[in-house]
């Protein structure tokens, strides 16, 4: 049985269920001793057993069993929760994760066993109650039973089948049931299905098959089927029947005999030594938990880490974007009705009725992708708790604006950056509680993250109370390894050596540790961040602390851009990064020592132009305006002047990829489809920063 | 066991090349191409293939052959693999050929114009002549050439 469809929605499930579990869980470790924290955790454990026992995956129903007995005895007042359980339930969900993950990228769960863990649980029950049942077994045994979609072999032959079969038995025929394993290499798995099944037609009748027939043809089974067949044959005359088929791995004949009324197929005929795979719904040791497992590893292997990313959308929503769909219709059918040249005024009227739906529309949609930031924070206090243990600091994580919304695409990708950042504040930035107290400080260091939205951007701040960054020490440090001269040092701004941590193969932490400062920081970082069409800067006091503001754009799907044209193509420059667009004459602009620079506004200004940036081919031009049309352009407090031929307009762009084969072309972020059906390219204008700067 | 496979067999300068039907998602005529500045030159450009934005290589510049006009029977094959879509432009394409695996001969090329690692084997069918390209090879080099 396919369980692939599953396997996306368990493992969503899943990850928010250790979701809530590590915040109870953090909960529990300050002994905010509840029973209402312990009974949902209870449940929680419940629920990922019934859920993974369901999908095979016995190594987590395991643990998670085990937790349960434990919880069971906490939340009965038969154990005391002590830093020690609170530990190892914390290791166990760190296990829980683990499987999750390797469920996600390869498919399986993993070897792991993890019994070093369920040894201590065990010990902490029997520790305590030695002569205790474990109250949970029991009941919870069925779960995966009864809220099964069927895995594999856990299916009771249908009442009607087994009559039938029985029927037949009488009349002197015998029935048979037939598992087969089609090869793992096995291109046209329905085919080879269905030359099995049309030979044994031909030998007698197929009353039963799992899946049905008609799965089986629209290859909804994964290697293997099983099928009941009734015929007047002898069992080697059919082995033979259907021997020469190939890709065929294995067929496994079970004869039926002595079938009783309805009863399911029960009794296993010892003659084959197989085991049947018609399994009682008695039987506590399922072999479908068994059995899962393996095919799904074949299966899983050609598909690695493909599982789909989903969003888990409010319903109102969807319901919003369902009538903007129907205003649509409303709007087509309503431009069909209007005669063009009678009713123009109807059809400027529609037009614009149809502008303002689109904008609704792709409001709504990008709504529809937006994911509270909550999902990304929720793993810091766990973090942030860890990291203090280790490094005996104690340290307090404030967030807020969890509930701010972000772009889904967003979230899966700007966890490790924060990650990174919140252990640079621990690691490097917030001082041991002794050296606090020194400079009078709080013992207690704070990490504060906060997100909020801003216009059309969202920004993520990363603030410590710590040390701050030790100017002279970073400018030590990017010289003695070569990153600036002597003049440099001399001369730079505190805010320009800040920016030289963001040097690739920078780090500061005088030893490596191992949680940060193995010298592929922040570079990392900001390459993530920008990738995302983001920035980020970092200021700093000594003595009082830094601070990181991430900032990202809303959706990266549809952004506001400027059309203009260089040569003979039109490039997109993304609004966001345009400070003002001007025109500058040609005699303003200076060489100074191979740059050039204008006076604007009473501040030197870059000047750029972007047809050398891209290196795009000249095409041949008469005449040439001596006034350039300059589009300037800003990231953080930086400004240049881009030269372009021609501004086109602003436009809303739909960004698209230029796809694997063209993922990193310089000075170009992506590419959009104009109105004409061409495609222009996005300009990537933080690059030309980066170049500018060295 | 002898099986065939079916190719699209496509023509550059008077020659037959062949590639594994599976890996074409479309062939097309030329439409507007849009240069993609700072990108190796036998890249002709990226197409709007109908919503999807596709790079487009000039297999004459690949394999460094005379540039030619774009003509009538100019052709743009769309490939699909391993999750890259990727067009070239060839002189013409039209047939489909079914090549038994057996009559594909592993011997190198002598046609100095295409590189042999880019040869997966020549096929013969009736006479006739089909170079079969390693597409992985032929779009792999040009995916390092890129990143550099």
């Amino acid at each position: 049985m396919d369980m692939n469809q599953y396997l996306d929605i368990f493992i969503e499930e899943t990850k928010e269920h250790l979701q809530s579990m590590n915040e109870i869980l953090l909960k529990l470790e300050s002994f905010t001793y509840d029973k209402d924290l312990l009974n949902e955790m209870f449940r929680i454990a419940h629920t990922i057993k019934g859920m993974s026992g369901t999908m095979g995956y016995q190594n987590i129903a395991g643990l998670t069993h085990e937790m349960e007995n434990v919880l069971d005895l906490i939340r009965n007042d038969e154990l005391k929760t002590t830093e020690e359980i609170v530990d190892i339930l914390f290791e166990c969900f760190d296990q829980l994760e683990g499987y999750i993950n390797n469920i996600e990228q390869e498919g399986r769960e993993g070897e792991n066993r993890s019994e070093d863990l369920i040894r201590s649980l065990e010990n902490i029950k029997l520790g305590k109650t030695a002569e205790k049942t474990p109250p949970a077994a029991p009941g919870s045994k069925q779960e995966p039973d009864s809220s099964s979609p069927d895995p594999l072999g856990n299916i009771a032959l249908p009442e009607h089948v087994a009559q039938a079969a029985e029927k037949s038995r009488k009349e002197g025929l015998s029935s048979y049931f037939i598992k087969t394993t089609l090869d793992e290499k096995c291109m046209l798995k329905s085919a080879r299905a269905y030359i099995f099944i049309n030979r044994l037609e031909r030998v007698g009748e197929i009353v039963y098959s799992n899946p049905s027939i008609e799965d089986i043809e629209d290859e909804n089974f994964d290697l293997s089927f099983e099928v009941l067949l009734i015929s007047k044959e002898e069992q080697d005359f059919l082995e033979k029947e259907v021997d020469d088929i190939s890709e065929i791995k294995s067929i496994d004949f079970t004869e039926l005999r002595g079938q009783k009324g309805g009863v399911d197929a029960e009794e296993k005929p010892e003659t084959e030594g197989e085991d049947l795979p018609v399994a009682s719904p008695k039987t506590p040791e399922n072999p479908a938990v068994e059995k899962t497992p393996a095919s799904k590893e074949k299966q899983e292997n050609g598909n690695k880490g493909k599982t789909g990313k989903t969003v888990r959308v409010d319903i109102d929503r969807l319901d919003n974007l369902m009538n903007l769909v129907s205003e649509l219709i409303i709007i087509k059918t309503r431009l069909e009705d209007a005669d063009g040249k009678q009713d123009a005024a109807k059809v400027n009227e529609t037009t614009e009725y149809l502008e303002r739906i689109t904008t609704s529309l792709h409001d709504a949609v990008m709504k529809v992708r937006m994911v509270p930031i909550e999902r990304v924070f929720n793993r810091f206090p766990r973090m942030v708790r860890d990291l203090s243990k280790d490094l005996s600091k104690d340290i307090q994580l404030d967030m807020a604006g969890k509930e701010t919304e972000v772009d889904r695409t967003v979230i899966d990708e700007i966890g490790d950056p924060l990650i990174h950042l919140i252990r640079n504040s621990i690691d490097h930035g917030i001082e041991g509680p002794e050296v606090r107290r020194e400079s009078g400080k709080e013992a207690k260091g704070t990490v504060r993250l906060e997100a909020y939205p801003d216009g059309n951007t969202v920004v993520i701040e990363v603030e410590d109370d710590g040390k701050g960054i030790d100017v002279e020490k970073v400018k030590e440090k990017a010289f003695n390894k070569g990153l600036i001269t002597t003049q440099q040092k001399e001369q730079m701004e505190d805010s320009d050596a800040v920016d030289l941590l963001f040097t690739p193969g920078f780090s500061t932490a005088d030893q490596v540790s191992d949680l940060s400062g193995r010298g592929v920081g922040l570079d990392v970082v900001k390459t993530k961040i920008e990738s995302l069409g983001g920035d980020i800067e970092v200021t700093s006091k000594p003595g009082i602390g830094s601070k990181s503001v991430i900032r990202l754009p809303l959706t990266l799907a549809i952004i506001q851009a400027l059309l203009v044209k260089v040569e003979a193509e039109k490039y997109a420059i993304p609004l966001n990064t345009i400070k003002e667009i001007t025109t500058i004459h040609k005699d303003k602009i200076r060489d100074i020592q191979g740059n050039k620079v204008a006076l604007y506004r009473d501040a030197t200004l870059p000047i750029l132009k972007l047809a050398e940036l891209l290196r795009v081919p000249p095409v041949e031009k008469e005449f040439e305006d001596p006034e350039h049309t300059v589009v300037i352009i800003r990231k953080g407090d930086k400004t240049a002047g881009i030269i372009v031929d021609d501004l086109i307009g602003q436009q809303e762009i739909v960004i698209k990829s230029l796809g694997k084969f063209l993922n990193n072309i310089e000075g170009i972020a992506g590419a959009t489809i104009l109105g004409n059906g061409t495609v222009a390219l996005i300009v990537d204008t933080n690059s030309f920063f980066r170049k500018e700067g060295k | 066991m002898s099986q065939t496979q079916q190719y699209v067999i496509f023509k550059l300068e008077g020659e037959s090349y062949g590639i594994p039907i599976e890996y074409v998602k479309t062939i097309e005529k030329m439409t507007e191409m849009t240069r993609v500045p700072n990108a190796p030159d036998y890249l002709e450009g990226v197409i709007n293939l109908r919503g999807e934005v596709v790079p487009i290589i000039n297999m004459r510049k690949r394999f460094d052959l005379s540039e030619l006009d774009e003509a009538e029977d100019t052709r743009t094959i769309i490939l699909e693999l391993e999750e890259i879509s990727v067009g070239m432009i060839v002189d013409s394409s039209s047939e489909v050929l079914s090549i038994n695996n057996s009559a594909i001969d592993q011997t190198i090329s002598l046609d100095a114009a295409v590189q042999d690692e880019h040869i997966r084997g020549i096929g013969k069918i009736d006479e006739r002549m089909i170079i079969l390209l390693n597409l992985y090879k032929v779009l792999q080099i040009q995916d390092s050439e890129t990143l550099s």
